[in-house]
């Protein structure tokens, strides 16, 4: 517990909160002042009012403060390290994936509620797998629950859209030395008809086939020749290049694709044009990279008792989960929102499954929405302007705990990315946290259809405060 | 309260207002007939702008005028987006080292504003009013736990370190402490001592029902220890209401302990005090100021020779009618009022007890109370309700003074004698035709530092045929002395 200010003697700095006639007073007589925008907390709700104040108490939680668990969780956010080390086939390095072991993107989910696109994802895993011949093989299969579906956060990995994860799918290595933490993600299949949007047809599992068996290799050997890459750093010159790495890694593969490239060519293992070329036009190659290096440092920050920050978003068709650090592995979970964006030709909103996709942990590390600013090419999918794209990330301050030390936006003169989502500061502010993402076809098998901005569930975030001062010392 | 304000001056616009649709601010506006279905529908984000006009022209023009000074401000300010804070948290993110919040939200959520600046390590000043007596023990005691400090609820003014908070006058620091439970009493012993040449040194509020048993001057205590620890306060003055019998014990402990020449101004002296017990707020201060320098404190009745106050009085009586009879004081300042209805009972039959204007002989009235406040700004900010009340006041043709109070200050109307001075003419004119003669008797509270500056208002007043006496106590005085009964 920190000692206040002496109450007379020394200056007095003010926080005006209400009328703005007295700030102005203040202001002009060179006090100084910073004048809070007023509404009523929680959109007016009283109880939720009161829960935010039994919360808010920064210096006198025992055993140690809230805001001490959060200082030390953004300690470890800012600390977390985020080295790609290689490649493997999930089997080897994912804990706890069992050979039948089907892992999907955000909360838990049956097979029963699951969406078109997640539905098809197992489906095309079934066929990779070689656990079914054909879908109806793979759709009963599903239905006869011999396979065990959970979701990635509980495996230390992370996957876009459905995120899907079968044994022998390869996975990039993604270690966090600050806290001794590993996370990992599988490749990403380019846009459109891919496998993560729900598409199972021959080309397309031809070419995840290649990309896990053939292309997969090939990096690995890259990497480790390379003696590994520091993916934060990497994220770090993205932004300052155009990328918010979720929606826009061009400049983030890019860098990858130039570190990675003399080591490809000097290995000469495998079609080494095949794989640059692949490289070359697939834009979002990096966002897994991205997600398993968000997942590996916020998993270092989690766990930390009386800390209010989350440390995951993630939805799978059906529902957008949260977790915070300070509630344990529990998920809060909301009805998954419907996203505003920018379709594919042909396509319109009724097409689009409700938000999918682990890929919002790029969110809760200052990454995506929290960090438009740095990416105004993005607002184009939701017809926005370049001032909306600052503006997005401005917003996200006031629901942050701190500002990241590496991740730092040019257009806002260099400061750092709004960091730590306080899950207090939502409920308080109601300000819903942005995520950037694609958008999948609903159903099974045609894969995705446009991209655009989501908001993560305000519902879920009450849930976390409930549980949360329901697990504050008395 | 500055749409109200622009929608009010519309012409043919009767009343305004514009406020959030929390549950209390509707009841509110229900109170004042200016609820319609749309506002009922409306939830504690909303912004309700209800006018009642005489003509539907009138009421669109000044819903035009909200709805424009309001979208400026928005342009100036997108919430969360151009600089300022939606929270106190990221308050805190942009101004690190605050020490005090100056909380003057509605009194439904000004309680857990506070928690949270006192959770955050924050001295509170709390300004709102309507906070629950439970709310205000809560955050009491847990400030004291914490080291901390709470100035309220329903504290209007306090200089801290030099800092004018809420409605404060401009002084200059000297060395005496004040510690009040009551704002315009606060700020009425300050100005005195600026024009005496003192200075303060801090001046703490502490809230109206600090005092009160319920309460028991939780700051109160606090306040008086951080005083007579400060180096800078040579001499205190503790001012408000009557304290709770328990309470008053106590503080006679508190004062004993303070080790510094003090004086108290508390509306009702016992003659058992074992300090210095001023009768009115002019009295406490001149008693401090006496203190301070080392003489013995004299109260003042005026200022004036005794044959220049009698001639006040001539002027003002011989014009009358017989049936004339009564003061009738019309105030925007609560320990204002009370201290001019204090002094008329003691010289005068027929006073009101209470400062709701009721009452059909000598009454005061007290405009800041929350029943005339409904919807719209108080009377410190805006004249409007006043105006109303020296027409209603000066048409009763018993009437023989009309007894004012002027406060000045940072946060208050830029102008407030010129608020009220075209009522003032409007009502002596009405009554003169009637053959009658109205006196207008005021003070000014003030001082020459503030926004206003003193001697600018009293000329206008004067001007204005308006007798101006040194201090509110002097006026009230002058008022008994005119509407004495004569033989």
């Amino acid at each position: 517990m920190t000692t206040p200010a002496p109450f007379l003697g020394g200056e007095t700095r003010v926080v005006n909160i209400g009328l703005s006639l007295f700030a102005e007073t203040l202001a002009a007589l060179g006090v100084s002042v910073v004048s809070v925008d007023w509404r009523p907390p929680a959109g007016g709700d009283r109880r939720l009012a009161e829960l935010l104040a039994r919360a808010g108490d920064e210096a006198g939680a025992k055993p140690v403060t809230i805001a001490d668990a959060n200082r030390e969780c953004l300690r470890r956010i800012q600390a977390g390290t985020a080295t790609l080390v290689g490649l493997r086939p999930a089997r080897e390095v994912v804990p706890g994936l069992g050979e039948r072991t089907v892992l999907h993107a955000g909360p838990p989910v049956t097979w029963e509620r699951m969406c078109g696109p997640m539905r098809g994802a197992i489906i095309g895993a079934c066929l990779f797998e070689g656990w079914a011949k054909t879908p109806d093989d793979a759709v009963t299969l599903a239905e006869s629950g011999a396979l065990t579906f959970d979701p990635c956060h509980h495996h230390r990995a992370v996957g876009p859209m459905a995120g899907i994860v079968t044994p022998s799918m390869a996975v990039w290595v993604v270690e966090n030395d600050a806290c001794d933490t590993a996370a990992y993600a599988t490749l990403n299949e380019g846009v459109g008809k891919v496998l993560r949007f729900g598409a199972y047809d021959r080309p397309v599992l031809d070419r995840f086939a290649w990309i896990n068996r053939e292309l997969a290799p090939i990096l690995d050997g890259a990497l480790r020749r390379a003696g590994g890459l520091d993916a934060k750093t990497l994220i770090a010159r993205a932004l300052t290049m155009g990328d918010e790495c979720h929606n826009r890694t061009t400049a983030a593969t890019s860098l990858l694709a130039r570190e990675l490239a003399p080591h490809v060519a000097a290995a000469r293992a495998g079609d080494v044009e095949k794989a640059l070329a692949f490289l070359a036009r697939t834009d979002h190659f990096f966002l897994n990279i991205a997600m398993a290096a968000c997942k590996a440092v916020l998993d270092g920050a989690h766990g930390i008792r009386g800390a209010t920050v989350v440390t995951a978003m993630a939805r799978n068709g059906v529902e957008f989960g949260i977790r915070a650090s300070g509630t344990g592995d529990r998920w809060f979970t909301a009805p998954a929102p419907n996203v505003t964006g920018l379709y594919f030709p042909g396509y319109g909103p009724g097409d689009a499954s409700p938000d999918l996709g682990d890929s919002a942990i790029t969110e809760a590390a200052g990454l995506g929405g929290f960090a438009m600013a740095a990416a105004p090419a993005v607002v184009q999918f939701v017809g926005g302007t370049a001032e909306l794209a600052l503006d997005t990330t401005r917003r996200m301050y006031e629901i942050t705990l701190g500002e990241h030390e590496t991740f730092r936006i040019p257009a806002l003169d260099f400061r750092g990315a709004p960091l730590g989502i306080d899950i207090r500061r939502v409920v308080e502010t109601g300000i819903a946290p942005a995520i950037d993402t694609g958008l999948a076809h609903r159903e099974a098998g045609v894969g995705q259809v446009g991209a655009g901005i989501a908001e993560a569930p305000i519902a879920c975030f009450v849930q976390a405060l409930e549980a949360f001062v329901a697990g504050l010392p008395a | 309260m500055r749409l109200t304000r622009d929608m009010e001056a519309v012409p043919g616009v009767r009343r305004a207002a514009a406020m959030m649709g929390t549950p209390a601010n509707r009841a509110l506006l229900e109170d004042a007939g200016l609820l319609a279905a749309e506002g009922e529908a409306a939830g504690p984000t909303d912004l309700v702008i209800a006018v009642l006009a005489d003509t539907r022209e009138a009421a669109e023009v000044a819903r035009a005028a909200a709805e424009s000074a309001f979208s400026a401000r928005r342009a100036a300010a997108m919430p969360g987006v151009a600089g300022r804070p939606l929270t106190l948290a990221s308050a805190l993110k942009a101004l690190p080292g605050a020490t005090l919040a100056l909380i003057s939200v509605p009194g439904a959520y000004a309680g857990a504003e506070a928690l949270k600046a006192l959770h955050a390590g924050l001295h509170v000043m709390l300004f709102s009013d309507n906070v629950p007596v439970a709310t205000e023990l809560e955050l009491k005691t847990l400030a004291r736990q914490r080291g901390l400090f709470v100035m309220g609820p329903d504290c209007g003014t306090a200089i801290v370190n030099g800092v004018p908070l809420g409605f404060a006058n401009a002084v200059a620091r000297g060395r005496i402490g004040i510690a009040a439970a009551s704002g315009t009493g606060l700020q009425e012993v300050a100005c005195h001592l600026a024009a005496a040449g003192e200075g303060i040194s801090q001046a703490i509020g502490v809230g109206g029902r600090d005092l009160s048993d319920e309460v028991g001057g939780l700051m109160m205590e606090r306040a008086l220890a951080a005083l007579a620890a400060d180096p800078e306060t040579a001499a205190v003055c503790v001012i408000g209401k009557p304290p709770g019998a328990a309470t008053l014990a106590k503080l006679e402990g508190w004062i004993a302990k303070l080790g510094k020449p003090c004086v108290t101004q508390l509306m009702a002296p016992t003659g058992r005090e074992r300090w210095h017990a001023a009768a009115t707020l002019e009295d406490a201060a001149l008693a401090a100021v006496a203190l301070a320098r080392g003489v013995k404190p004299a109260p003042v009745e005026f200022t004036a020779p005794p044959g220049a106050v009698a001639r006040l009085v001539e002027d003002a009586v011989l014009p009358m009618r017989a049936n004339q009879r009564y003061v009738r004081g019309v105030y925007s300042g609560g320990t204002l009022a009370y201290e001019a209805l204090g002094i008329l009972k003691t010289r005068l039959a027929d006073v009101a007890p209470g400062v709701t204007g009721g009452g059909s002989g000598h009454r005061v009235v007290d405009l800041g109370e929350d029943v005339f406040t409904v919807g719209r700004p108080h009377p410190m900010l805006d004249g409007t309700v006043r105006r109303e009340w020296i027409e209603r006041e000066s048409a009763d043709p018993e009437t023989a003074v009309l007894l004012l109070d002027v406060v000045l200050g940072y946060g208050a109307h830029p102008d407030p004698a010129g608020e009220i001075l075209p009522a003032i003419r409007a009502a002596t004119l009405a009554a003169e035709s009637a053959g009658r003669h109205l006196a207008v008797v005021a003070s000014v509270t003030g001082t020459e530092g503030d926004p206003q500056r003193r001697s600018a208002q009293v000329a206008a007043l004067s001007a204005g045929g308006v007798i101006v006496m040194p201090s509110n106590a002097q006026a009230a005085r002058l008022a008994a002395l005119i509407a004495e009964p004569r033989a």
